[in-house]
C-alpha cells in the first residue's frame, strides 16, 4: 500500500512540474537565439564578408551553429578572444588565408573617378556619395574598411589607405613623458 | 553644529590621501618680474589648442591679419578661435610639428610678424552694462580654454546650466620648478580679482575660494590686498603637497567634499578655474584682448636666467630658451610642462600654446634619466601616496595583461595621471606610462564598439532601403501588368491564358506532321551557329599573335612623345596604351588595321593633350575603363565560347552582359521563327 502511495505521489508531482515546465517553454519562448545577438554585438560590424558570409549577423549565425571562430580579420585577435570567452571554445589565430587588420579607409581619387555609382552601390554601409556622371567621394568616418567598392570600380580610382594616427588616436608610448625622479 | 558650508566659510581646511613632497624648487624663477619677450621671427600658431574640434579657417596665405584677429572661426559650441597674437602676414597654412606627447604634426598657421604689433578694432565691454549672454560669447570669442593643463573650453564650464554653490580659483601651482600662476598674482591680482567678478556675474556662487599653496607668501598677500574690498572673496592657503592643484583634490582640500566617480564638479555645485584663466576672462571682457599671450616658466639649471616670460602663442621653444640664455647640455632634453606631468619635446620648434605652462630645460645631474624598470616587489608605497585612491599595483598588473574589465572595475579612468605613484615606486616603474596606454587602448575600444554600432545600423538601414525599394518595383511591376490586361480586355481582345492555352493545343495537334520540318530547321540553324562559331575562334587565335606585335610600336610611340610637360606626355602615354589595348581587342576581324591603330592612336592623345588637362584626364578615365572593360570581355570569351557563338560581331567586342543579352534576343527570335513557321 505505501509502495503504491509514494510510487502514485511522485508520478503525480512528476506530471505537475512536467507540466509547468512545458507551460513555461510556450509562454516564455525565446524568438530569437540570444547568442546570436551576442555574437553580433562582439563582430565588429564592417560587414565586409571577409569570413565568407554576408555580413556580420549572418557570420553571427554561423558561429553560433558551429563554425570557427577565426574568421573576421577586421576584428583581430581581440576579437577571437571575446569569441572564444563566450563560446567558451579555445582561441585560435587568425585564419592564415586572411590578412590580419590594419586600419583602413576607401579613399577615390576623385579626378579619375568617371561617375558610375558602381562603388555606391557595392558599399554596405552607405559611406559613398555621388551620383551619375558625377564625381564620388567617400565618407571616411563611416567607411569600414571592407574593400567591397575596390573591385567593382571600372577605372581603378578606388585605394584602400591606412587611417593615419592623430594626436587623438595615438596610444602612449612608453618612453616618451619623462616622471623622473628628482632628488 | 556647525554645518559645511560655516565649516568652509570659517576658513576650515580638509585632506586628500596619499601625495607626496619632492623638491619644489620654485625660487630660481619666483623672485623675478614677468619679462616681456620681444615678437619672435616667426609664430607658429597650431588650429587647435583646446580639447574638442579646430575651428574652420577664416585667413588664406599671403594675407595681412592685425593682432588679436580671429584666425578660426568659433563655429560650433566645442570649438574655440585661435588668434593671431601680433600683425603680420600668414606666410604658410601647414603641418607643423605640435604640442603633444605624441609630436604628430597638426595643421597650423606660420605667421610672419611685420613688426608693427598693429591690433585690430577693440570694444571693451563694461561689466555693468554688458548682459552674461554678450559676456558669454565674448570669451569663446577670445579663444579662451583652461589654462591649466586641460584646455577645456571655457564658456562650456560657465555657461551655467546647474546651481552654482562655490566657485574656486585654483591657484594652487603644486608642479615643482613652476611659477607662472605665482607670479600673475603678484603682478596682476586686481585684474584677476576682476576677472572674479565677471564670473560671479555668470555663475552667481555663494562663496569664492581661492586655493594656494603656502608657499607662496607675496602672491598671497597680494591677492588678499585685491580682494580686501570683496567679501565673499576668501584666500586659501593649503599646506604644500604634490598634487594639491589636481580638480578634485583642492575640492576636497577646500570643500571637504569628493567628486564621484565618472561625473564632473559642476553636478555637486562646483566650478573651478585656472587662475590664468580667470586673468584671461578679465582681458577678453574689459580689454577686448583675446588670448594670444600667456606667462610661461623657463627654468632649469642650463639656463642662465630663468625666469617667466609672457610669451605671445605661438613663439617656438626655441626662441624662448635663447632669450633665457640656454646652454644645452650634450644629449639636452627640454620638458613642456612640469617634471612630473611633462612630456619631452622632439625638437625645439615646437610651439608656445594655451596650456603651455612650463619649458624645463634641466641638466642631467639636475633631473637624472630614468632608471631600469625593475619588477614589482608589492611595497603598495604606490597606493599608499595615489590621490585618488586606487590600487596602483593591481592597475600595473592588469594593464600589462590587457584586461579591460578589470582595469575599469579598478576605476582606471580615476586616475589623474599625477606620477605620483612612479615617483615614489622603488622598481622605478614607470606606472604612469602604463596607465596611459592602457586608458588610450579602452578609449579606442569604446570608439570601435561606437562606430560597429552606428555601421551597423547604418547597414541595417540600407538593407530595409533595399528591401523597400524592391517591394515597390514588385508592386509597379504587377499594377502595370494589371493595367495591361485591363486595356486588352477593354479593347476586346480574348483572355491571353486563354489564347495561350489554345495555341498550346493548336501545336500539340501539328506536332506529328510538322516535326520533321521544324527539327530539319532547327539543324540548319544550329550549323549556321556552328560555323560562326568556327570563324571566331580563328579569328581570335590571329588577334592573339597580333596584340605582341602590336605592343612593340606602341611602346615605340609611346618613347617618341616629346616630353615638353611631363605630365601631358604621361596622360597622352596612358591613352595610347589604353587605345592600344582597346585597339587589339576590338580590330579583331582585320589584321592590317590593327596594326596602324596604335600609331593614330597616339596623335589622338596628342592631339587631345593640345585641349585643357581636365578634357585629357577625362578622356584618360574612360579610356581605362574600355580598356578594364575590354579585357573583362576577352576573358569571359575566352572562357565560355560558345555563349557567345550565336551573336554578332560586334557584341562579341562588348560586354559579356550584352553579348548574353544579345544571345537570348537572338533565340528568342530563333524561337518564334520556328513557331510561326510551325503553327
Amino acid at each position: 500500500m505505501s509502495l503504491l502511495t509514494a510510487l502514485s505521489a511522485i508520478g503525480i508531482l512528476a506530471v505537475l512540474f512536467g507540466g509547468i515546465l512545458g507551460y513555461a517553454a510556450i509562454r516564455f519562448k525565446v524568438d530569437s537565439d540570444p547568442l546570436v545577438d551576442q555574437i553580433d554585438e562582439i563582430l565588429p560590424q564592417t560587414q565586409c564578408g571577409q569570413c565568407g558570409y554576408p555580413g556580420c549577423r549572418p557570420y553571427a549565425e554561423a558561429i553560433a551553429g558551429g563554425d570557427a571562430i577565426n574568421k573576421c580579420p577586421p576584428g583581430g585577435e581581440a576579437t577571437i578572444k571575446k569569441l572564444a570567452d563566450l563560446m567558451g571554445v579555445e582561441a585560435k589565430p587568425l585564419d592564415a588565408a586572411q590578412t590580419p587588420a590594419i586600419k583602413r579607409v576607401a579613399y577615390i581619387r576623385e579626378d579619375e573617378c568617371i561617375g558610375c555609382t558602381k562603388c555606391i552601390q557595392a558599399c554596405p554601409v552607405d559611406a559613398i556619395v555621388g551620383a551619375s556622371k558625377l564625381m564620388h567621394t567617400v565618407l571616411s568616418d563611416e567607411c569600414t574598411g571592407c574593400d567591397l567598392c575596390v573591385e567593382p570600380c571600372p577605372v581603378d580610382c578606388i585605394e584602400m589607405l591606412p587611417v593615419p594616427v592623430t594626436t587623438d588616436s595615438w596610444k602612449w608610448n612608453l618612453n616618451t613623458i619623462q616622471v623622473r625622479v628628482l632628488e | 553644529m556647525e554645518t559645511l558650508f560655516q565649516k568652509i566659510q570659517s576658513g576650515a581646511l580638509w585632506d586628500f590621501h596619499g601625495g607626496i613632497h619632492p623638491p619644489t624648487r620654485k625660487s630660481q624663477t619666483s623672485q623675478k618680474p614677468i619679462a616681456v619677450m620681444p615678437v619672435p621671427e616667426r609664430l607658429y600658431i597650431p588650429l587647435r589648442q583646446h580639447t574638442g574640434v579646430a575651428g574652420q579657417l577664416l585667413v588664406q596665405e599671403g594675407q595681412r591679419v592685425l593682432k588679436g584677429q580671429a584666425l578660426t572661426a568659433s563655429d560650433n559650441a566645442m570649438t574655440v578661435p585661435v588668434h593671431a597674437a601680433t600683425s603680420g602676414t600668414v606666410i604658410a597654412i601647414t603641418e607643423h610639428t605640435s604640442a603633444h606627447p605624441s609630436s604628430l604634426p597638426e595643421p597650423a598657421i606660420i605667421l610672419e610678424p611685420d613688426g608693427l604689433d598693429e591690433w585690430r578694432p577693440r570694444e571693451p565691454m563694461s561689466l555693468t552694462t554688458a548682459d552674461n549672454h554678450a559676456i558669454l560669447e565674448r570669451i569663446q570669442d577670445s579663444g579662451i580654454a583652461g589654462l591649466g593643463g586641460a584646455g577645456f573650453p571655457t564658456h562650456l564650464k560657465i555657461g551655467k546650466y546647474q546651481e552654482i554653490k562655490y566657485l574656486i580659483i585654483n591657484a594652487a601651482e603644486c608642479e615643482p620648478y613652476i611659477t607662472a600662476d605665482d607670479l600673475l598674482m603678484q603682478e596682476e591680482a586686481t585684474t584677476i580679482v576682476k576677472g572674479i567678478d565677471i564670473l560671479c556675474k555668470l555663475l552667481n556662487p555663494q562663496i569664492v575660494l581661492i586655493g594656494l599653496e603656502n608657499d607662496k607668501p607675496v602672491a598671497s598677500a597680494a591677492m588678499k590686498a585685491a580682494c580686501s574690498q570683496r567679501q565673499n572673496y576668501h584666500i586659501r592657503e593649503v599646506p604644500v603637497k604634490y598634487p594639491s592643484g589636481g580638480q578634485k583634490q583642492l575640492i576636497k582640500l577646500l570643500t571637504g567634499q569628493e567628486v564621484p566617480s565618472g561625473r564632473r564638479s559642476t553636478d555637486i555645485g562646483i566650478v573651478m578655474l585656472n587662475i590664468g584663466t580667470v586673468f584671461a576672462i578679465a582681458q577678453a571682457v574689459l580689454d577686448d584682448h583675446p588670448l594670444i599671450s600667456r606667462v610661461v616658466t623657463v627654468t632649469g639649471d642650463t639656463l642662465s636666467q630663468p625666469q617667466n616670460v609672457l610669451a605671445l602663442i605661438g613663439t617656438p621653444v626655441s626662441t624662448l630658451l635663447s632669450y633665457c640664455g640656454f646652454q644645452p647640455e650634450r644629449r639636452q632634453r627640454v620638458i613642456m610642462g612640469g617634471p612630473m606631468m611633462g612630456f619631452t619635446l622632439p625638437d625645439l620648434s615646437v610651439p608656445v600654446v594655451k596650456i603651455t605652462n612650463c619649458i624645463l630645460a634641466p641638466t642631467h645631474k639636475e633631473l637624472p634619466a630614468a632608471r631600469e624598470e625593475t619588477d614589482c616587489i608589492r611595497c603598495s608605497a604606490c597606493a599608499d601616496a595615489c590621490p585618488a585612491t586606487l590600487l596602483p599595483q593591481q592597475l600595473l598588473w592588469y594593464s600589462k595583461a590587457q584586461d579591460t574589465d578589470k582595469l575599469k572595475e579598478y576605476n582606471l579612468f580615476d586616475c589623474i595621471e599625477c606620477g605620483a605613484c612612479a615617483y615614489v615606486c622603488p622598481s622605478e616603474i614607470p606606472l604612469v606610462q602604463y596607465y596611459r596606454v592602457a586608458k588610450a587602448d579602452i578609449r579606442e575600444q569604446q570608439r570601435d564598439a561606437l562606430k560597429a554600432e552606428q555601421t551597423k545600423a547604418r547597414f541595417d538601414a540600407r538593407n530595409q532601403r533595399l528591401e523597400q525599394e524592391k517591394q515597390e518595383r514588385l508592386r509597379r511591376n504587377q499594377e502595370l501588368a494589371a493595367a495591361r490586361q485591363k486595356a486588352q480586355q477593354d479593347t476586346g481582345a480574348s483572355n491571353a491564358v486563354a489564347d495561350a492555352l489554345a495555341r498550346i493545343k493548336a501545336r500539340q495537334q501539328q506536332t506529328e506532321p510538322a516535326g520533321d520540318q521544324n527539327r530539319e530547321h532547327i539543324i540548319a540553324e544550329r550549323e549556321k551557329q556552328k560555323q560562326q562559331a568556327r570563324a571566331y575562334q580563328q579569328r581570335k587565335t590571329v588577334t592573339g599573335q597580333q596584340t605582341a606585335e602590336a605592343g612593340t610600336p606602341a611602346t615605340q610611340s609611346e618613347t617618341a612623345v616629346p616630353a615638353e610637360n611631363a605630365q601631358q606626355a604621361a596622360i597622352a602615354a596612358a591613352i595610347a596604351r589604353a587605345k592600344a589595348k582597346k585597339a587589339q581587342t576590338k580590330s579583331a576581324p582585320t589584321e592590317d588595321i590593327a596594326a596602324e591603330t596604335p600609331a593614330a592612336a597616339v596623335t589622338t592623345a596628342n592631339e587631345t593633350t593640345t585641349d585643357d588637362p581636365r578634357k585629357a584626364a577625362i578622356a584618360a578615365a574612360i579610356a581605362r575603363a574600355k580598356a578594364k572593360q575590354a579585357q573583362q570581355s576577352t576573358e569571359a570569351k575566352e572562357a565560355p565560347p560558345a555563349a557567345t557563338v550565336t551573336t554578332t560581331n560586334e557584341a562579341a567586342t562588348d560586354d559579356p552582359r550584352k553579348a548574353a543579352i544579345a544571345a537570348a534576343v537572338a533565340r528568342a527570335k530563333a524561337r518564334k521563327q520556328t513557331n510561326s513557321e510551325s503553327s
